[in-house]
């Protein structure tokens, strides 16, 4: 059982809660994620660790509900408990000092980039973040973004906030603008898939993390598995980020409707 | 095999041999197992052998010879004192019998049930070579068992004289539970960590309900627990905490019991469509979390369910396949079903309940709708070749003999591979070209010398028996190392 300590409503459907998880709050990088269960009858539900607090033994959780497991969990109060946190899993973000590293997530991808973002930040790279949203209400950890940025573009559908546009008219603006040696993408999978495109059409070498249908989270099941340069790689022990001009998001999008 | 020998010398067992002659003896039929019909048992999820009776546990115990060299004893992994317990049967001291067992098998209840005995030490009774059918000792194994849990009460906890050291286990299947039980009664602290929510591995994931109750398993966790074996869950050695933390925390001796959780698959096209899934996946669903069954996970249903493979896994998939509600489940098989590596009591179970078999067919594509659902199954027929290295007669295609089934659903139990997430994460550990943990094969330590690993880490898909005979010698020169 893994307490609630803290809890957060970032908007209708978004929600942060802070557990306490010691035992992974020291161990878990940049780029892992967890396995949580809401009760003994519940789903596995992988979630990307967004934060954690060595010291208080917490991890944050970024939440978006958007089916029964993931309604119950964000449903939690502090006090409440989790039945079960699992990790970290997953294969860390490569963290060097690329140069100029372009940051772009969508909706509630931005909370798994957000560590990203600190740690090549802090590996020395320069880093240019574009959060992107339906609205305004869905621009979620933009002032810890910008803490570890050097530039913030934020782009809204509904022109709400930030500029109008799509996630990849600010990558385009990026990229037209300065030299970028690596892109990281977060989000949902038809998001990254255009910021994919674009990026290998700017040649920019990107990773996508990504967000597979997944049951033990350990390699066991392989249902998160995805095609990758043509090969079968499971998401959950050799992810979950890959060359995203590799990825063949079209067989993901698919999977992902699954069930 | 000494004290075996000398069991057998007792007053009661030399009585009781002269009891009858072996002729009188070997005349007895053996026991038929009797199972539930399986028109019924494909509606719902209960054990489908339901266990022998006292009364013809004694018949069964007394066509047993008690040999003077029990060949029997060779034949299983963990050498049990099988006439020992047997000939306990015979006399009516089932307790006894229980307790024979114990001291060499941690988890009696459970190999009574998924052992293959007819490989193992009913091949080696002396009955066929006289032509008769072998002492059905898996049966009596069982049998032993329950009785002792569902009538011998409360079991009282042996005196443990506790040495203060402690050790470590990493996956909490059948190699882990033994190696746990035995280091126990050694005297060590033993900690079992799983990363799984579920305590028992394959026990639990794997093995359907209708052939080994959870509640079976339960009950020898529960008996680990009692020896002061003490489990997490939900901790994953290697991420959660490293080997070195282990070390931090005082632990002197590690055993890896990870298992061989990586499901393999094909590789040929359209394998990735929905509907298309391993049986690893297949039966975490079902019997780990409940799909179907009050769990909030759910599992693809479908009409038609094609199962690929021969192995106990794959027939487990099919037989859950009838009891999740398909109309028509198909086993796909590229050899013929001589070379099936499933037990024949599990082929025949699946038979009769309905699954059809196509044997000598192997896919070689799937075709799905604008949806990315698989629809249908390209087969390929086979014809048996040369034998290959592992002694079969390898399958060739037939030239031009393709065919299409229509399916929902399409569950690979082609095999499994070891999980490395374990011994990837331990620095100087020798891993096999396969991803399998190096070891002694004797003492089961690996080149990490306060490691020592069993089971499907080491043997890339095995047995539940011969896992639970790693962790039983692992305990032992972990023991014995630890001793110095």
């Amino acid at each position: 059982m893994n307490k609630i300590v803290a809890k957060e409503q970032f908007s209708t459907n978004v929600t942060k809660l802070v557990v306490e998880a010691p035992l992974i709050a020291k161990s878990r990088r940049a780029g892992h994620f967890v396995i949580v269960r809401y009760d003994d009858n519940g789903e596995r539900i992988p979630l990307t660790i967004a934060d954690s607090d060595v010291a208080a033994g917490t991890i944050t959780l970024v939440i978006q509900a958007i089916g029964d497991s993931t309604k119950k969990i964000c449903g939690l109060e502090p006090g409440d408990s989790l039945h079960d946190v699992v990790g970290p899993l997953g294969q860390a973000t490569r963290i060097k000092n690329y140069g100029t590293v372009l940051c772009c997530g969508g909706g509630v991808g931005v909370a798994p980039l957000l560590p990203i973002i600190r740690a090549m930040k802090a590996a020395g790279n320069r880093v240019v973040s574009v959060l992107a949203g339906r609205s305004k209400d869905l621009i979620i950890l933009e002032k810890e973004v910008r803490e570890s940025s050097d530039d913030v573009i934020i782009m809204t559908d509904d022109g709400s906030y930030g500029k109008q546009g799509l996630v990849t008219a600010g990558v385009e603006e990026v990229i037209k603008r300065e030299k970028v040696d690596h892109c990281v993408t977060i989000g949902p999978a038809i998001m990254m898939k255009f910021v994919s495109l674009l990026t290998k059409k700017y040649e920019v070498p990107t990773e996508a993390s990504l967000n597979a249908i997944m049951v033990d989270g350990t390699g066991m099941c392989g249902a998160c598995r995805v095609s990758v340069g043509g090969k079968a790689r499971f998401v959950c022990v050799e992810g979950p980020e890959f060359d995203a001009h590799q990825i063949d998001f079209d067989e993901l999008m698919m999977r992902l409707k699954s069930y | 095999m000494n004290e075996i020998n000398a069991a057998r010398d007792a007053q009661w067992r030399v009585e009781l041999r002269a009891k009858m002659s072996p002729k009188e003896r070997t005349a007895i039929e053996r026991v038929e197992m009797p199972q539930l019909d399986p028109a019924y048992r494909i509606t719902c999820n209960e054990e489908v052998n339901q266990g022998i009776n006292k009364e013809q546990a004694m018949r069964e115990a007394s066509r047993c010879l008690d040999c003077n060299n029990p060949q029997c004893v060779t034949g299983c992994p963990v050498s049990i004192d099988i006439p020992g317990f047997i000939k306990n049967i015979e006399r009516g001291n089932i307790e006894e019998a229980a307790a024979v067992i114990k001291r060499t098998s941690s988890l009696p209840a459970v190999c009574g049930r998924v052992c293959p005995q007819e490989k193992q030490c009913e091949s080696k009774c002396i009955h066929l070579k006289m032509k008769h059918n072998a002492v059905a000792i898996g049966y009596l194994e069982r049998f032993a068992a329950d009785w002792q849990r569902t009538e011998c009460g409360e079991q009282a906890v042996p005196e443990i004289e506790r040495n203060g050291i402690k050790v470590a286990v990493i996956g909490s299947g059948p190699a882990g539970l033994t190696f746990a039980g035995d280091m126990a009664k050694h005297g060590y602290e033993v900690t079992v960590f799983e990363a799984l929510h579920e305590i028992g591995g394959v026990l639990k994931y794997g093995i359907p309900e209708f052939r080994l109750p959870n509640d079976i398993v339960d009950f020898e966790i529960d008996g680990l627990r009692k020896l002061g074996v003490r489990f997490e869950k939900n901790v994953l050695v290697g991420r959660t905490i490293t080997y070195d933390d282990l070390h931090e925390m005082g632990f002197k001796g590690v055993f890896v019991g990870s298992g061989a959780g990586f499901p393999r698959f094909m590789n040929i096209p359209g394998e990735q469509l929905n509907g298309v899934m391993s049986s690893n996946e297949y039966l975490t669903r079902i019997n780990l979390m409940k799909a179907g069954r009050g769990g909030d996970t759910p599992v693809l249903h479908g009409k038609t369910i094609a199962v690929v493979g021969g192995g106990n896994t794959a027939m487990d998939s099919t037989r859950t396949a009838l009891r999740m509600g398909a109309e028509r489940v198909i086993l796909i098989y590229r050899r013929s079903e001589e070379e099936m590596p499933a037990r024949r009591e599990e082929i025949g179970h699946a038979k009769e309940e309905g699954v059809e078999f196509m044997t000598l067919h192997n896919p070689i594509e799937y075709l799905g709708d604008e949806k990315g659902r698989v629809t249908t199954m390209r087969v390929q027929r086979m014809e048996l070749g040369e034998p290959d290295a592992s002694g079969r007669r390898s399958p060739v295609p037939v030239e031009g003999a393709v065919e299409d089934i229509p399916v929902d659903v399409v569950i690979v139990a082609v095999g499994v591979s070891p999980n490395q997430l374990v011994p990837s994460s331990i620095a100087g550990l020798e891993v096999s070209r396969r991803n399998t943990i190096v070891v002694n094969e004797a003492t089961m330590q690996s080149s990490v010398s306060d490691l020592y690993a069993g089971g499907d880490i080491v043997r890339g898909g095995a047995t539940v028996i011969l896992a639970m005979g790693d962790g039983r010698r692992a305990a032992l020169h972990m023991h014995e190392q630890l001793s110095k």
